[in-house]
């Protein structure tokens, strides 16, 4: 059915795939920008944006329910950004402020080749990952990435040329380095786990993996159709809650989410390093922000929330059968998308809710938070772990 | 006043976490978000005047249909902002309402001096011009913004007599009950 697909030149496919996954992704993004809104307005008590409709579709029954959404206010605003006057300040550098927004997409975009975005169960009944490049580096290539945003911002800061955005470029550089270190600490001992004791004999050629395919295997209690001894199945969010925990607030402090919205921090910022844009370039900055959530959710969702498995101890495989559908890998393919998908939602609804729940914290805060607790914290939970681990390998 | 020292606890252990906070925020914003939204969606859906509301000044007929206005000028006078202009004018002798004598031949409210004041109904002896329910007006010019005589008398329309006055004292009289 799909062969003449597979017969294609290598690089056609991985070109489609890639495209793909974009023009997923940068619309979700974008759809982002609009369920942020009206998740600020549910929780003002109000309904948000819901007046906006092309004149032409407004005779299509049942369309309300999309204008009352606000999804016809989402293209006006991004028609809006495409046409309207995108000025270039006299007082910047303009090489290095047009390649800053530029520069804060490209990551963005570009760590998605490495997440893995779903799964489908070949007849062999084999559950095989989806995703653009299954690389053994996984996560590092995820963290190396994504952490080049950061010179996008500061980028942006110095070109601009002007006092709020070079603070909110300082604030960045300060922000995101903390972070990193106690967000890539606090995932160390999942794949202490998944290359430690309960790695079955068969997956030899997988150890010293970092593969988040992996992870989310050892999540389903099997790897390669071979179930995997000891507690396979169990979800790492439920083994290791604190890990889970410091990765999420290091997750909301790396994509420059609420609370720790200092670099952002329009109260005393302006606009940060966004000051100076307008226009497509702005948007672009935002699009990346979002698109960071997306992945960050995903890897989240990837390392403790089980990845594709509809439930904990119930992998897809199982799903699958139980619901019969387990022979057709396109089905199984749209289902474990779908579930996965549903996930990264979810943690994405989680940001907004947190967002509009919460005050930001003041820089000092966030650097005490930082270096002062989480990092102490995550280098405890690593010499928890580990001494958990080694004992359970004896 | 006694000053009363108070402690300042100390925070404990789990608040200093922020985790039990940021819960109960969490919770509160939740039932906010499921709650129905307070906002009235405006165009569609118009608030509730209440009663003594002072919307824009109108003029108002009496239930006979006469001109409750006199033109004697006092709201022009008392207009503190000097919104309103009128021109007297006399009654002609053949009209119904002949014994009233004067009646505005144009009367002119300048809603762009406007300030909702009130005086002017306050004013009134003859309680003819009213401060309604209408409270937004709009124009794309300035004169549009200036309501005369036709357009005052199409916003006010037709008020009861509220008072023991015309009509009302009239029929007490003939009732042999004239002194209220």
């Amino acid at each position: 059915m799909f062969d003449f697909y597979f017969d294609l030149p290598l690089w056609i496919r991985l070109t489609v795939q890639g495209l793909t996954v974009m023009l997923v992704m940068f619309p979700i993004g974008a759809a982002c920008s609009m369920a942020e809104r009206k998740i600020a307005a549910w929780v003002q008590d109000r309904p948000g944006p819901n007046r906006t409709i092309a004149p032409i579709l407004a005779w299509i029954p049942g369309i309300g329910i999309i204008k009352r959404l606000g999804l016809f206010q989402l293209a006006a605003d991004g028609g809006k950004f495409v046409f309207k006057e995108d000025t270039v300040p006299g007082h910047v550098n303009k090489f290095y402020f047009i390649a800053a927004p530029i520069i804060a997409v490209i990551p963005a975009l570009t760590t998605v080749a490495v997440v893995p975005f779903g799964a489908y169960i070949d007849a062999a009944g084999r559950t095989i990952p989806l995703m653009l490049a299954n690389v053994d580096i996984g996560l590092l290539a995820v963290f190396a990435i994504s952490s080049l945003s950061v010179y996008a911002i500061i980028l942006a800061g110095w070109a601009s040329n002007s006092k709020y955005p070079f603070l909110g470029a300082v604030r960045a550089s300060a922000q995101l380095v903390s972070y990193e270190l106690s967000m890539t600490l606090s995932v160390l001992p999942v794949f202490l786990w998944t290359n430690g004791p309960f790695n079955g004999e068969s997956s030899d050629s997988f150890l010293g993996s970092l593969s988040l395919s992996r992870v989310v295997e050892f999540q389903s209690g099997s790897w390669q159709g071979i179930t995997s001894p000891g507690w396979g199945g169990v979800w790492f969010g439920f083994l290791m809650p604190l890990s889970a925990f410091i990765f999420l607030v290091s997750l909301f402090a790396e994509t420059n989410r609420q609370p720790f919205d200092t670099v952002e921090s329009e109260a005393d910022l302006v606009n940060s390093f966004g000051s100076e844009y307008g226009a497509f370039k702005w948007s672009l900055f935002y699009v990346a922000e979002y698109c960071h959530m997306l992945v960050g959710s995903a890897v989240f969702m990837l390392l403790f929330g089980g990845g594709w498995n509809p439930l904990p101890w119930v992998p897809l495989a199982d799903f699958a059968n139980w619901l019969g559908f387990a022979h057709l890998p396109l089905v199984t393919g749209i289902v474990g998308i779908g579930i996965f998908l549903g996930k990264v939602l979810a943690m994405i609804f989680f940001f907004m809710w947190v967002r509009w729940t919460l005050p930001r914290f003041r820089y000092d805060q966030v650097m005490a938070i930082g270096w002062r607790k989480l990092l102490p914290l995550s280098i405890a939970n690593l010499i928890f772990y580990t001494i958990g681990i080694a004992l359970l390998t004896k | 006043m006694a000053v009363i020292p108070v402690e300042r606890k100390p925070l404990t252990l789990a608040e200093r976490t922020y985790i039990p906070q940021i819960i109960g925020g969490l919770k509160t914003t939740l039932r906010h978000m499921l709650r129905k939204p307070v906002t009235l969606e405006y165009p569609e859906q118009r608030p509730e005047i209440p009663a003594g509301y002072r919307g824009v000044p109108t003029l108002v007929y009496d239930p006979n249909g006469r001109e409750k206005c006199v033109s004697c000028q006092l709201c022009e006078f008392v207009c503190p902002p000097k919104a309103i202009r009128i021109t007297p004018g006399e009654i002609p002798s053949d009209d119904p309402h002949a014994h009233v004598e004067k009646r505005p031949e144009e009367f002119e409210i300048d809603m762009l001096r406007c300030i909702y004041c009130g005086l002017c109904q306050e004013v009134c002896p003859e309680e003819a011009i009213w401060l309604q329910n209408q409270f937004s007006m709009s124009g794309y010019t300035r004169e549009e913004m200036v309501n005369n005589k036709q357009k005052l008398y199409e916003l006010g329309g037709t008020l009861p007599d509220a008072h023991f006055k015309w009509d009302k004292k009239k029929a007490a009289e003939e009732h042999g009950n004239g002194h209220h």
